[in-house]
């Protein structure tokens, strides 16, 4: 197996080196904090000729997804990157791409939305695009940041896939950290990434139209068509994780599960916390408790076999969100009670909301969450918001 | 098969339409309500229809008057009101 | 595994120092992690940037640092400012860049172990800036010897390109002129 070397990279210039490797042909990104170092970097690689690409400069992330769909249209292998209140100005043309089926893949610094203004990091863009229609992924640290970028464009290419893909990484905690990382040769990415061809790629010789009227005739038809190709994604993932595991020696699973062996009480996490969760789930088991961990990995497709199965022998299930739905509680923890509702009625889940607006979430916020869960049903609210101040 | 009879399984991916052109084949002379009539005594053969029409269905003939082609035509009269000779005017479907 | 907090003002190099050292360790086969203090970059205002490593493990923790083990204060008149001394560990040990003596220095922030250097007048003496931030590498690696010397020259190449000689220079001057005690 060829490993590559260990490097220190900021994760926004991994998820660079990436795009560089798999040799993007157009890049269109507006620059928004915390994601401006990607696209930074990437303008810097193009202007240096270490990738030969077209970067379409816009006025806005609305155009930049416009410009991605265009290109992606014209058959090119595009990227594009946003974060916070960008996501939302381009959240119009985010579902675009995927119900005309244009494989654009996506990185997101992930950051909360205004207001009060904040660029730091939470969830809230993140559950802002729940329903683009996207295959949306997480990354926990700097190497999955790089490794998911580029399993996300050999996922969204697939012939048999054809959305657009995007990685979540948590604003600052993963976009301006600089950590160790195996960084792989060139030619091995540039091996595990297939040469791509759009089958309606525009061209005067064989013309279409794309992203015609749909009257009600035909709405529901092209959105159950769009939906049954969504759900059958599921395989070429796992297929594509599995071959990156192979080639690369990292293995990515939708849900990935830490000491659950035993476990009859499991946190449940998302994104760059998960590294910390585990460091507070080896504390918690130190002192008696029988803790395990659970991070989503994929985030859409919805992984409900996995989730089903990895909380199979739960008890209690503490589900930390990092975004709140106002009036609702947290996101993720409403879909995870859904995805398990009438399969596990022995089962307590109980939600906690925190790391809002940057707020860090420490080992002694875990243990809080748990302790607290264990005095549930005497918990009458349908959420809390931890670590804040009265 | 006509788009309206088609099911979710039979539409191409993202629902591209792969016959280009296709709007031609749509009759929409049947949305008018009134007809355009030239007065061939009156007629310049300006081509002022012509240019005004927004359908680009007035076309030229061999003795170079301008004809509008009823199959497209949606009768909105824009060519009557242009013609600077009122060689053009409209009629209601239903008379002769 | 050393935990550091760095604090100076936008435009000293903070966060640029605690990369650099990230670099050099990872260079050395450490794990390191640099993270700055995620705030509104401003040329002036107080900035912190935090620095993780470990010479054997991969470091997982992903949270501010609250009790470091080596407190690096690019600017002394952060020390009037805010609560800078108060977290670090009673073990631990402050870099200072200070035109004070060791002594005054020590009287001023308290008991504990020390480390001063005067980078002000290195930087401006040698970069003809007063951009202390490697400088104060020297000062850290003398204090703490976190990494050796020679590992942070070839991050210093890659990021300062034509004058990273210099900023070597100033790295090199502070790490002999700095007084451990």
């Amino acid at each position: 197996m060829k490993k590559g070397k260990i490097v220190g990279l900021e994760g926004s210039f991994a998820i660079a080196e990436a795009v560089r490797m798999v040799n993007a042909d157009v890049i269109s990104a507006y620059p928004i904090t915390p994601q401006t170092h990607i696209v930074e970097r990437l303008a810097e690689m193009i202007a240096d000729g270490e990738l030969d690409a077209e970067f379409i400069c816009v006025e806005s992330e609305h155009s930049a997804m416009s410009a991605c769909v265009g290109a992606s249209a014209a058959g090119a292998r595009v990227f594009t990157c946003s974060a916070g209140q960008g996501l939302e100005l381009m959240h119009e043309v985010l579902y675009i791409p995927s119900s005309m089926r244009l494989p654009v893949v996506a990185v997101a610094a992930n950051r909360a939305l205004s207001g009060p203004l904040s660029v730091w990091c939470d969830h809230s863009d993140v559950m802002a695009l729940r329903d683009i229609g996207w295959i949306q992924m997480f990354a926990e640290n700097n190497q999955q940041a790089f490794d998911l970028t580029i399993c996300a464009f050999r996922i969204a290419e697939d012939k048999e896939v054809l959305f657009p893909a995007m990685v979540h990484i948590d604003g600052f905690y993963l976009s301006h950290v600089i950590e160790d990382m195996v960084l792989p040769d060139d030619e091995v990415v540039a091996d595990f990434i297939p040469e791509y061809e759009y089958p309606f790629a525009l061209d005067p010789e064989r013309p279409v139209s794309m992203g015609c009227y749909g009257p009600p005739f035909i709405y529901s038809e092209a959105k159950k068509a769009q939906e049954v190709a969504f759900e059958s994604t599921k395989p070429k993932i796992l297929e594509t994780w599995e071959e990156f595991g192979d080639t690369f020696g990292r293995y990515y699973a939708p849900v990935e599960s830490y000491k659950m062996e035993d476990a009859s009480i499991a946190l449940l996490t998302m994104g760059s916390i998960g590294e910390t969760a585990m460091l507070a789930v080896d504390e918690m088991r130190e002192e008696g408790k029988g803790v395990g961990l659970i991070r989503l990995r994929l985030w859409r497709p919805f992984p409900f076999t996995e989730l089903r199965e990895a909380v199979k022998d739960v008890e209690l299930l503490v589900v930390l969100d990092r975004a709140l739905s106002s009036g609702m509680g947290g996101p993720v923890c409403s879909e995870v009670k859904s995805a398990l509702y009438d399969k596990r009625e022995d089962m307590r889940i109980v939600g906690f909301i925190g790391g809002l607006g940057g707020r860090d979430i420490t080992i002694e916020g875990f243990k809080y969450m748990v302790n607290r869960a264990l005095e549930y049903p005497e918990i009458e609210e349908e959420f809390e918001i931890i670590g804040v101040r009265e | 098969m006509s788009a309206k009879q088609k099911g979710w399984k039979d539409l191409e991916l993202g629902c591209v339409v792969t016959e280009p052109g296709s709007a031609s084949s749509t009759k929409t002379g049947e949305w008018r309500s009134e007809r355009p009539v030239r007065d061939n005594t009156k007629c310049i053969k300006c081509g002022i229809c012509y240019i005004y029409c927004p359908e680009a269905c007035i076309n030229e003939d061999e003795e170079g008057y301008f004809e509008a082609d009823l199959y497209y035509c949606k009768g909105c009269g824009i060519c009557a009101h242009e013609c600077p000779s009122s060689a053009i005017t409209m009629i209601e479907e239903e008379e002769e | 595994m050393m935990e550091i907090c760095i604090y100076g003002r936008g435009g000293q190099g903070g966060v640029t120092l605690a990369e650099l050292v990230a670099h050099a360790a990872i260079r050395e086969g450490k794990h390191a992690q640099s993270m700055p203090a995620f705030g509104p970059e401003r040329r002036g205002a107080p900035v912190l940037a935090f620095l993780r490593v470990n010479e054997t493990e991969r470091i997982k923790i992903r949270t501010e640092i609250a009790e470091p083990d080596v407190l690096v204060v690019l600017d002394p008149g952060l020390l009037q400012v805010g609560d800078v001394v108060s977290g670090l560990k009673k073990d631990g040990i402050a870099v200072v860049n200070t035109k004070k003596s060791h002594d005054e220095m020590k009287a001023e922030i308290g008991a504990g172990r020390l480390a001063t250097v005067n980078a002000m007048s290195i930087a401006k003496g040698i970069l003809g800036l007063p951009i202390v931030n490697t400088a104060m590498l020297g000062a850290l690696i003398k204090a703490t010897e976190i990494v050796k010397l020679e590992s942070l020259e070839e991050p210093l190449k890659e990021r300062f390109g034509k004058v990273a000689t210099k900023n070597i220079e100033a790295m090199k001057k502070a790490y002999e002129e700095t007084v451990v005690r």
